[in-house]
């Protein structure tokens, strides 16, 4: 029981996150004496299996046509199947819906232990134990997992990436067959971010919060403030739960965890929901009117100020300082 | 349809930053003077269940929490909030028991209530936030799962269950029995008790057990930590001093603010 198993599904490539999630699986298997085997699942596998395999000793490839699309019933079956074969230690996944959707799952069937949204991982006399955000970002938590095998999803993005070993990993098509669930099956899928970066990559992000007001401003003043920035729009929960952006925007604990360069945080308080969000922003700026407001604990730079009044002047400024 | 919502009992989530504080020997939150009240997700979970009782009629909802007996109050604004039936398992053990703990009592309690269609629980709670009890608890009645749901219609005895992704949404066909957990959105805010029913609600019946009532390993629940423990809580000490832009009028503030802006766009 010393190896280690990391799934990623296709669907959101070898991203900084998956990276960050090899690197761990690589470093935890050097400490066991064990290898690393990587269950890549969906369309586009085929592609991830080349970027990383140069990391691991052996990839295991899903992209069947059954397993073409998510299945929760279908994939975690054919998890539960190879990772009782595998017997690792441990088995990593990413922060995705579908692993947090299943990776309890995975722990309850493999009598395991799992703990979520990991930002750190140390081993202690042979146990996982994973840091973690609580109390809505508010406190840090450290769990440690008592039964094996320990399951862990992390936030990638907050651990070192790989190194190449010195021969690549061999990547094999999984042998395994997923035993069928007809009790509940996707039946279909849209997408609603079409054109757009994820939030997740993006390097500028311009997020507004209740303060804002309503659904107009987001179209007459922060779209075109973004525009000029390079920047994508994001939101708090309270303007998405208000039906003012779509529910994709949502930034903070249970939406999106970005990581830009720059996040201007117009007219939202910061919450520490919120915030738990943008722990890995590298700088953070506030349009707010309330001096008090909590964000102004946690951001490098910003003006008291109605964003009514400052951002139609930014615009200015910034179009001004782009001739 | 006979639907379940699990519910947790929390302290006040929106307590301000400044009025937080934590006993680090205990390794939880102290309460100080912050209210207790119902998890969001698990109001979000009670709000879909009667929005699908409103529609397809002949259901019974009822609400049920593992916690403290001040719990009980949370499950009185549930039945104000036109739940049938309430049921509490009363926690004199750890306060704080990991996940599968948790799902193991809910599992025997939603058995002794009788036969569900319907499992809905939130997402996560505001304050452990472990997400897993959902899942867990499936695992432990042998039912399939839907995670971050945010719309639950039934449709000829198969119940259509939308849920969120990152990207957008996903669109599932269920057959009951099932567990399902719930995120936020616009259609499922919580309706509002009216007084009047929050005080005809502690004329209600309200079913009261311990985990010796339940057929379990009492023992072990009362330990309350053999999938995982907490074995550090502490508050990270990161807070900046925020530069705020200088400058006679707003003119110069702005243009201040605007080059700042661009310092760091423009190195990208």
């Amino acid at each position: 029981m010393k190896d280690i198993v990391l799934c990623l599904f296709a669907t959101a490539g070898f991203d900084k996150a998956a990276q960050g999630l090899t690197g761990v699986a690589q470093r935890l298997a050097a400490e066991s004496g064990g290898q690393v085997y990587a269950i890549l699942l969906g369309s586009g596998a085929q592609a991830i299996a080349a970027e990383i395999a140069p990391f691991v000793q052996t990839v295991l490839l899903g992209d069947q046509a059954e397993l073409a699309e998510y299945q929760p019933e279908l994939c975690l079956d054919l998890l539960v199947q190879i990772c009782a074969k595998l017997q690792p230690r441990a088995i990593l996944l990413s922060s995705d819906t579908y692993s947090q959707e299943l990776a309890p799952r995975l722990a309850h069937r493999l009598a395991g232990s799992a703990v979520g949204d990991g930002i750190a991982l140390t081993v202690n006399d042979g146990a996982l134990r994973i840091t973690r955000q609580v109390y809505g970002g508010k406190a840090q938590a450290v769990i440690e997992l008592k039964r094996t095998p320990a399951v862990a999803w992390l936030r990638g993005n907050s651990f070192a990436p790989a190194t190449a070993a010195a021969v690549s990993g061999e990547i094999k098509p999984i042998a395994e067959t997923p035993k069928a669930d007809l009790r509940s099956r996707i039946v279909e899928r849209k997408r609603e971010d079409t054109g757009e970066l994820r939030l997740e990559d993006a390097r500028v992000i311009v997020a507004g919060g209740r303060g804002v007001g309503g659904p107009d401003p987001f179209k007459t003043e922060l779209r075109p403030l973004a525009d000029l920035l390079g920047a994508q729009l994001a939101a708090t929960r309270a303007a998405c739960d208000a039906g003012w952006v779509s529910a994709n925007w949502q930034v903070g604990q249970t939406g999106k965890h970005v990581a830009p360069d720059l996040y201007l945080a117009v007219g939202l308080s910061g919450a520490s929901q919120h915030l738990a969000g943008i722990s890995e922003a590298k700088n953070v700026a506030a349009i707010n009117t309330d001096p008090e407001a909590n964000i102004f604990k946690h951001c490098q730079f910003g003006i008291v100020g109605d964003f009514r009044k400052v951002v139609p002047l930014l615009r200015q400024k910034l179009e001004a300082l782009s001739k | 349809m006979n639907i379940l919502v699990c519910m947790k009992q929390i302290i006040d989530p929106e307590v301000p930053v400044r009025d937080f504080r934590i006993d680090p020997v205990k390794r939880q939150a102290e309460r100080g003077s912050a209210n207790l009240v119902p998890n969001i997700f698990c109001e979000n979970a009670l709000e879909t269940a009667l929005k699908l009782r409103d529609l397809i009629g002949s259901s019974k909802i009822t609400v049920l929490s593992y916690g403290a007996a001040t719990a009980e109050e949370s499950l009185r604004k549930a039945l104000a909030m036109k739940a049938d039936a309430a049921a509490l398992v009363v926690n004199d053990g750890n306060p704080n028991p990991d996940p599968l703990t948790v799902a193991r009592v809910l599992a025997a309690a939603a058995q002794k209530l009788g036969g569900f269609d319907l499992i809905l629980l939130g997402r996560e709670a505001g304050d452990w936030g472990s997400g897993q009890t959902g899942g867990l608890l499936a695992e432990e009645l042998g039912l399939p799962c839907i995670a971050f749901a945010d719309n639950v219609a039934a449709v000829d005895g198969k119940l259509r269950v939308r849920r969120q992704t990152e990207w957008g949404w996903e669109l599932s066909e269920a057959v009951p029995p099932i567990v399902i957990t719930i995120t936020n959105c616009e259609a499922n805010v919580p309706r509002l008790p009216k007084v009047r029913d929050v005080m005809m609600s502690y004329r209600q019946p309200l079913t009261k057990w311990t985990v010796d009532d339940l057929g379990i390993d009492a023992a072990a629940a009362r330990a309350g930590d053999a999938y995982y423990e907490v074995t550090e809580l502490s508050i990270p000490q990161k807070e900046s001093v925020c530069d705020f832009v200088t400058g006679e009028t707003l003119d110069e503030q702005v243009e201040m603010l605007a080059r700042r802006l661009t310092a760091i766009t423009g190195a990208l």
